[in-house]
């Protein structure tokens, strides 16, 4: 690409491309077609054919099952008795953080990974009122907080044979002893000091507990590590830039398209050494297939952010691998965002689905992706099988599905010292970390997401340890139709969607889907919701005491009766206006969502609590 | 030195005078690890500038250290964690900032045996050799943005420059690991002459680039953005302390510029 070079016109694009059925705006499509959503209605419900997990009542995993489907099979609390619903029990963390874990739930114990200080608690769910069992308290470095982003979140922990396994921001991946809380093992796998941190909820799979890093975006280099769970030694690591002997491609590396064939890509595919600095962390959420033995996960932006300065595709980033679990070797990848030039990190969630499509039964991953189109994927060989939009984008055109190449709007490219408006989705993406969540009753999946364009523009004044710099400036602000936030209800067979649920603010938490077909999440101003999961009539809702930004889950407790639990506690990148006490005033606060969010931190305050709900 | 300094408030304005004879601690945020800026056992030009600042205010200069990084601003400084910061570019955002106490800008370092004579940044001169450049939270530094419309993207090799390490993006035009480098001046000044090869350095020119980004920095003293009386405060003082200001400067080889050379 020529990148840097600035033509002295640029056609003014101001017309609609119409692809398919699908009608893109492509600029000033806020003047000519506010509040409509690129999501067609017209999805139908349709039971799912495929099989899923067994449900035990319990929760292990943050995804619930290795598909990534957050489903629960109880339907004690259902449509009809859903009104009912009332705090069970409560539980404050102490932790005033963007709280974004998933309550864990094993063996009667209820397992509560906090923000830093990376407290984990232990509830004993047999007793009433579920009281402490004990405490781990891993003590963390606080220079971690200076390293880490957007918060100092978690997204939780995982059980596994008799062990809880959880990650530390300044590093460190823990095993303790789930009935006692006794420490294990301990292993340091990300250096604070070149900007890693850990974020992600652990993994197990098989003997192996998988952990990815995150952190700043530049200086750091992503990878993916593999402890064996008895010993907490790092059976394999891979990265995702630089030689392919560090990202484990060798014979078994199959990608499907051409532009991801080649030797040493996650080196040429860089300025010279570029690699070494590029990003593409991993700090999303894992899925495993049995029984393709595959392991998928997303990699996170390239570095710099500034996209200009390191021509060329940046592999591995912004794009995803299938893996062996046991060896790490890569099996194939696809590349949502070649050379990413908007932050999107494609860390998003892969939900593993088998769908009839064209009349035959196809082993796919579901995958909302940052970058504005819900991707279904053949899990087996990484082939797009369609990339439909779910928000308005002005940013791109669509996905060539004999390249895999997602096609851009040249016009919106940023380019140092150049304003440049309405860049639609925003560097959040049209959904960020927040988890979707699938029901096989209604054969759909449940996005929770953003609704945000952004501009990029003007450049003041900063420095860093004593050097001077000229930094730019981005701005949020709601999409077409003002709402920032939307939870979708998308048929994945027809890529369509059913229904959709604006709110005011983004929705930054996950869902949860149950068998009584409702549909859980949360909004920053404290909401926590259960709609019907055929229409999206909220059918109950109850207010917590700050924002919720978690990860909703069912169990049954040792009582036999249904629960749902939540996390409040606002927090994370947009959240952190209220969790670090930005000031609003100032537009680039939490970078950039200072403007978007100017009233949020006079509906809630920050928070850190367990609420438990069930039926009286 | 205190008869001094009476004889000059009494025909300074009163002002300045009751913040001067006022006891409490200067409490300045500095890295306990960033020469040649600061370090924690204060032997950084910008420690000894706030002694020299703090001592004509009769006051006592604490230092609290603290990484200046992302988040520092909001997090650590506006929360008062500190009275004032050394070293911010003029006129910075959310903070009050003082007079500037020096300029300087980025310069192009090369080895003196090429006689690259760099000072532009469309010069053919600069070829297919590599580059370093400092890296800035996720960027590299501003020097990076003419470069890249030069075609010259491909060529950068990045440096955090802080700190334990700080001298390598120098080292690296010693050692021929990069043809040259272009760095904040007092980082380059620093160091240049502690490399066992000569090495020349010259300012970037023009100082501030087509698209706007400037390489020269007037660099000043932040305070909180209320706090106005100490901001006069220490204009007084870096007024009357300019000449040792300067002499710190130049024994630390901060490559200086007068306010005509430079942009801000």
């Amino acid at each position: 690409m020529a990148y840097g070079v600035r033509t002295a016109e640029k056609p003014r694009a101001n017309w609609t491309i119409v692809l398919g059925l699908m009608v893109l705006c492509v600029s000033g499509c806020r003047q000519t077609h506010p509040g409509e959503s690129p999501a067609q209605r017209g999805g139908a419900l349709r039971s799912y054919d495929g099989q899923l997990e067994q449900d035990d009542g319990q929760w292990l995993r943050a995804t619930k099952d290795y598909a990534n489907t957050r489903f629960s099979s109880l339907d004690q609390i259902n449509q009809g008795d859903v009104a009912q619903l009332r705090p069970a029990f409560t539980f404050s963390t102490g932790v005033d953080h963007g709280q974004e874990a998933a309550p864990i739930v094993a063996n009667g114990t209820m397992y509560i990974a906090t923000p830093w200080p990376n407290i984990l608690y232990a509830l004993d769910l047999t007793k009433a009122g579920a009281p402490l069992k004990w405490k781990y308290e891993p003590n963390p470095s606080p220079a971690a907080k200076g390293e880490a982003c957007c918060d100092l979140v978690t997204r939780g922990a995982v059980y596994d044979g008799g062990k809880v396994f959880f990650n530390t921001l300044d590093g460190y991946t823990l095993a303790l002893d789930a009935d006692t809380g006794k420490l294990l093992w301990r292993t340091h796998l990300a250096d604070i000091t070149k900007g890693e941190t850990i974020t992600m909820a652990p993994v197990v799979v098989k003997n192996h507990v998988l952990v990815g890093d995150s952190g700043g975006e530049f200086g750091v280099r992503g990878w993916l590590a593999a402890l064996d769970t008895s010993s907490g030694k790092v059976a394999w690591k891979t990265f995702n830039t630089g030689p392919d002997k560090d990202v484990l491609i060798g014979p078994r590396f199959k990608p499907f398209y051409a532009s991801d064939r080649g030797t040493d890509l996650g080196v040429k595919s860089w300025p010279p050494d570029a690699w070494r600095v590029g990003g593409g962390t991993v700090w999303g959420f894992l899925a495993y297939d049995p029984t393709l033995n595959l392991i998928y996960y997303g990699t996170a932006n390239p570095g710099p952010w500034n996209s200009e300065v390191r021509p060329g595709d940046n592999k591995w980033t912004s794009g995803m691998f299938a893996r062996d679990p046991d060896t790490g070797e890569a099996v194939w990848f696809y590349q949502m965002s070649p050379h990413d030039l908007f932050d999107w990190d494609g860390i998003n969630e892969d939900i593993l689905l088998d769908l009839p499509i064209n009349g035959q039964t196809r082993k796919v991953l579901v995958r909302p992706d940052r970058n504005g189109f819900i991707y279904v994927i053949d899990r087996a060989t990484g082939e797009v099988i369609s990339a439909t939009p779910y928000v308005q984008s002005t940013t791109t055109t669509g996905v060539d599905l004999k390249t895999g190449r997602l096609q851009r709007v040249a016009d919106k490219t940023p380019r140092t010292g150049q304003v440049i408006r309405d860049i639609c989705p925003m560097a959040p993406g049209a959904k960020d970390w927040q988890p979707s969540s699938f029901s096989p009753r209604t054969g759909l999946v449940y996005i929770p997401h953003e609704n945000m364009c952004m501009d990029e523009e003007g450049t003041e004044a900063n420095y860093i340890a004593g050097t001077p710099y000229v930094g730019a400036s981005v701005q949020y602000y709601p999409g077409p139709g003002g709402n920032m936030g939307e939870l979708l209800a998308w048929d994945p067979i027809h890529a369509k969607s059913v229904w959709s649920i604006k709110d005011k603010y983004p929705i930054w938490s996950g869902t949860l889907s149950t068998a009584g077909d409702l549909v859980f999440f949360g909004t920053m101003d404290g909401w926590f919701k259960a709609a019907d999961a055929k229409t999206g009539k909220i059918l109950w809702q109850f207010k917590l005491d700050s924002g919720i930004i978690g990860q909703p889950v069912s169990y049954r407790g040792p009582d036999g009766k249904q629960y749902i639990a939540i996390l409040s506690g606002i927090g994370g990148w947009p959240g952190s206006i209220v969790s670090a006490k930005l000031d609003t005033r100032d537009g680039t606060a939490a970078n950039g969502w200072g403007k978007a969010l100017p009233n949020i931190r006079n509906e809630v305050t920050a928070g850190g609590t367990l609420y438990v709900f069930s039926l009286p | 030195m205190s008869s001094l300094f009476r004889k000059f408030c009494f025909s300074a304005l009163l002002l300045s005078c009751s913040a001067a004879f006022a006891q409490a601690p200067l409490r300045v945020c500095s890295d306990p690890d960033d020469l040649p800026f600061s370090n924690s056992s204060r032997s950084g030009f910008d420690n000894q500038i706030a002694e020299v600042l703090a001592h004509d205010l009769h006051r006592p200069v604490v230092f609290v250290w603290a990484r200046a990084r992302r988040g520092f601003l909001r997090e650590r400084f506006n929360k008062g964690a500190c009275d004032m910061l050394m070293g911010v570019p003029d006129g910075m955002k959310h903070v009050r900032t003082t007079i500037p106490y020096y300029r300087s800008s980025y310069v192009f370092v090369t080895r003196r045996s090429d006689e690259l004579h760099l000072t532009r940044f469309d010069d053919p001169a600069i070829g297919r050799q590599r580059i370093g450049l400092q890296i800035l939270e996720e960027d590299f530094s501003p020097p990076s943005l003419p470069l890249i419309r030069s075609g010259h993207a491909a060529q950068f090799v990045g440096f955090d420059s802080f700190g334990q390490g700080g001298d390598e993006i120098v080292r690296a035009v010693a050692d021929k690991r990069v043809g040259f480098s272009v760095v904040w001046g007092p980082l380059a000044g620093y160091y240049a002459i502690r490399q066992r090869v000569p090495l020349a350095l010259s300012p970037v020119k023009p100082a501030v680039d087509a698209a706007g980004i400037p390489f020269s920095f007037a660099i000043a003293i932040a305070v909180h953005s209320n706090d106005s009386a100490l901001a006069d405060a220490l204009n007084g003082a870096i007024r009357r302390n300019q000449s040792r200001i300067r002499a710190i400067l130049k024994e630390y080889h901060v490559p200086l510029e007068t306010k005509e050379e430079g942009a801000l």
